[in-house]
């Protein structure tokens, strides 16, 4: 592999799409919590979710925002081949999004009513369920391979609806849900240090822990018909075995560190799983952008833009870096206090 | 409904819904930093307060401003697909700059919102200017793309094909700098007076009241002197369509006849079947002289061009007057304040003009509408002008109405609860008689 402008850009792609993640699909997984909570603290645990999410909400939505901005600028071909097909689950993610984003702002400073903030609390949930599955399904659609099509015309379901209505592609979306809501009950009990709260998110990190788990193992099988290429190099590529041995370590982990209440060490464990995960998919993609036959290279758009971009990103990082860091040490150590 | 116009009327109704907030964005936020920088140099909890408030207010606009735009970058590809596999490696650059800019602007409003006790007053207030700055710097970069669209520049065409790209030189478009300057005064325009209105129409009711007093001042001191330079950026940008879009000048005047020393219409309804304009107002040499600052210049009218390439003549007519007349009085209210307030008259207790004030408040908002009416329908048949059209563009997906209609009843209900919120935090402001208490409870 040697390191061209396109394959930095597409490592870059992926960077902005691994803090998405680490952000648990924007908004930390806390839709999850919120639909789910229960018990004596249920108000408290929505409480927190809230508060927890609050400042750092908006900066988040920002990482999938570049991620588009750079598939259109640096590979225009994929980006117009995933707009086509995947019109239907990309335009229901976006009001999934849209919803979500709206709910969670108008129950912060909308009535403080309890049955109207209740009700937008049910619309934030829910559409914090929705839009991570309509993302995996989409991330599913692109591995399959499915979206190798050069013309659309012709039958619609074939065209518009088959690449991403599978089983394996719903596998995936549940697999992204599951993620998202693992890692975001594991930085809740780091957000919760010292209450009774912290025990709740234990319970509940556990849990989406095994959760992870059986999905992984379903899609893994799924994949055997449904993404025969992905499967062959998720099992037996050059680095799939070093990947996964790495990813079941930091899992296994991950869930130790639950167990025996070292809930720092328990997130950096949780959060380097899902970044193995996610590259892991990129390996077993590469060369590939979108799977049988459009590489990176083929896809990406003249040198001129993509070293004008890199410069850019670079410009930008200097900015952005710095500003994250402060956001997140205003924010995040005294969060409890 | 062709997919064809169900996929414009997407555009355009997510468009519509997105420019609102992003313009409230740009200006909501200079005006809470100018009350928080006054609270500081004053120790006038009454300022304090209102930098509060107006930060609510922000906090709901920014979010709806945020996943609309969300929408929108998708929406680029979901419906023109064929425009951005063209088209995105030349105009990428600028929508990724506005993409760090954003981010900075999202970081700073969430330290600005939930950061008063946790941070210095000085690094609280540095936070609001980084979000006022981003905010109109992400502005001019969507601008930047949208200019390129109209002038675009920085390839060679070959066999229908961009080669040979540079994308900087697609930023330094010519349409780039008087897009922007329009745009982003009219970002201030539009917030200033839409604050200024509401305050205003509260002192009617309760002239002395010292939060309502110092709101409609830091509003009409954002407002109004960009409402007035907006007349020399007008002027401007109507000497720029003239050079660079003729057929959209054209259309914007209902021009149908290339004459010398064309005249001015004002009003009027464009008929493009009988090809001239009815019950137009028509002042002789003045488009000539608008467009080009020579009375008797040329300017090329509709019958130069073929009928495939004029944009829907009678709707960038309407849009284009309704735009003019409403700026023109926004630019008399803001230089009748502004002299007065210069004679140091106090213009609060003038109900004449409290009331002009009042009906400006929504015009900025109609203006930018109706504007980008004029830049968008003016620029058909074209997606990018002269080299694509809006037609070849389209993506192959059937059905375009179902994702049309239901993102306007997601946008109307969106729309009407933000309008109700924001009602919400207005009825709330505080009475005369509770600002002693907000200062006694500050002291």
């Amino acid at each position: 592999m040697t390191l061209t402008p396109a394959i930095a850009i597409a490592g870059v792609v992926m960077i902005a799409l691994n803090f998405y993640v680490l952000s648990a699909g924007a908004d930390f997984g806390g839709g999850v919590w919120d639909f789910l909570a229960s018990g004596p603290r249920r108000q408290a645990q929505r409480d927190l979710i809230s508060h927890a999410l609050a400042p750092i909400w908006e900066a988040n939505h920002v990482w999938l925002i570049l991620v588009i901005v750079l598939l259109f600028t640096c590979f225009p071909a994929a980006f117009s081949t995933i707009a086509i097909a995947l019109h239907i689950p990309l335009s229901l993610m976006l009001i999934g999004i849209v919803l979500r984003g709206s709910a969670f702002i108008f129950r912060s400073y909308g009535s403080t009513q309890d049955a109207t903030q209740l009700w937008w609390g049910r619309v934030f949930a829910i559409a914090s369920i929705v839009t991570p599955v309509l993302l995996g399904m989409c991330v599913g659609a692109i591995a399959t391979g499915g979206l190798g099509m050069t013309s659309f015309t012709g039958p619609f379901v074939e065209h518009f609806v088959r690449p991403w209505l599978t089983l394996f592609g719903f596998g995936v979306g549940l697999m992204a849900l599951a993620l998202f809501s693992f890692l975001a009950a594991v930085y809740l009990t780091v957000e919760t240090e010292g209450t009774p709260l912290q025990d709740d998110f234990r319970k509940r990190a556990l849990w989406s822990a095994a959760a992870v788990f059986l999905i992984a193992f379903g899609v893994l099988a799924l994949s055997w018909n449904a993404a025969p290429m992905v499967r062959q190099r998720l099992v037996a590529g050059s680095l799939a075995l070093p990947i996964h041995i790495v990813t079941g370590l930091l899992a296994v982990a991950a869930i130790a560190a639950l167990w025996r209440r070292r809930f720092r060490l328990a997130r950096v464990a949780a959060a380097a799983q899902v970044t193995f995960i996610l590259w892991g998919w990129a390996a077993s993609q590469y060369p590939y952008l979108l799977p049988p036959s459009l590489t990176i290279e083929a896809a990406a758009a003249p040198s001129r833009t993509l070293f004008l971009v890199l410069w850019a990103l670079g410009a930008g990082a200097c900015v952005l870096f710095p500003s994250l860091f402060y956001l997140f040490r205003i924010f995040k150590p005294q969060q409890h206090s | 409904m062709p997919d064809l116009f169900a996929a414009r009327s997407q555009m355009g109704v997510s468009l519509a819904f997105h420019i609102i907030f992003a313009v409230v964005g740009i200006g909501l936020p200079a005006l809470m930093v100018i009350a928080e920088l006054r609270w500081r140099r004053t120790g006038d909890a009454v300022y304090l307060e209102l930098a509060k408030r107006w930060s609510r207010g922000a906090a709901i606009l920014f979010a709806v401003g945020a996943v609309s735009g969300t929408v929108l970058s998708f929406e680029l590809g979901l419906l023109w697909p064929e425009f951005m596999k063209q088209a995105g490696p030349i105009i990428g650059m600028p929508f990724s700059l506005e993409g760090f800019a954003f981010f900075t602007e999202a970081i700073f409003l969430g330290i600005y919102l939930y950061g008063w006790n946790r941070i210095s007053a000085r690094a609280h207030a540095f936070s609001g200017v980084v979000v006022a700055v981003s905010g109109a710097i992400s502005g001019v970069f969507v601008v930047i793309a949208n200019a390129w669209m109209n002038t675009p520049r920085g390839f060679t065409l070959v066999d229908g094909k961009f080669t040979n790209i540079d994308p900087l030189a697609a930023m330094m478009t010519p349409a780039a700098f008087p897009q922007c300057l329009h745009m982003t005064l009219a970002a201030y325009a539009a917030t200033g007076f839409a604050v200024a209105g509401i305050h205003a129409a509260m002192l009617l009711r309760d002239p002395t009241n010292a939060f309502h007093r110092r709101a409609f001042a830091i509003a009409i001191l954002v407002g109004a002197p960009a409402a007035l330079l907006q007349l020399v950026s007008g002027d401007i940008s109507a000497r720029y369509v003239a050079q660079q879009q003729p057929v959209k000048l054209a259309s914007m005047e209902g021009d149908f006849v290339t004459m010398r020393g064309a005249p001015l219409r004002i009003g009027g309804i464009p008929s493009e079947a009988e090809r001239r304009t009815k019950y137009a107002i028509e002042i002789p040499h003045a488009l000539s002289f608008f467009a080009t600052h020579d009375f008797n210049a040329e300017i090329k009218g509709l019958n130069d061009f073929p009928e495939n390439e004029w944009p829907p003549v009678a709707i960038v007519h309407v849009a284009f007057q309704i735009m003019v007349a409403l700026g023109s009085f926004m630019a008399l209210v803001a230089l009748s304040v502004l002299i007065l307030q210069w004679r140091k008259r106090d213009v609060v207790t003038m109900r004449w003009l409290m009331k002009a004030v009042v009906l400006a408040a929504p015009m900025g908002f109609v203006c930018i509408e109706a504007g980008w009416t004029v830049t968008e329908v003016g620029r058909q048949p074209w997606l990018i002008y002269g080299i694509l059209r809006t037609a070849d563009a389209v993506t192959p997906m059937p059905g375009l109405i179902v994702p049309f209609l239901t993102f306007t009843a997601l946008y109307v209900f969106l729309g009407v609860i933000v309008a109700w919120l924001l009602y919400q935090q207005i009825v709330r402001s505080p009475r005369g008689d509770d600002v002693g208490e907000i200062r006694a409870h500050a002291a």
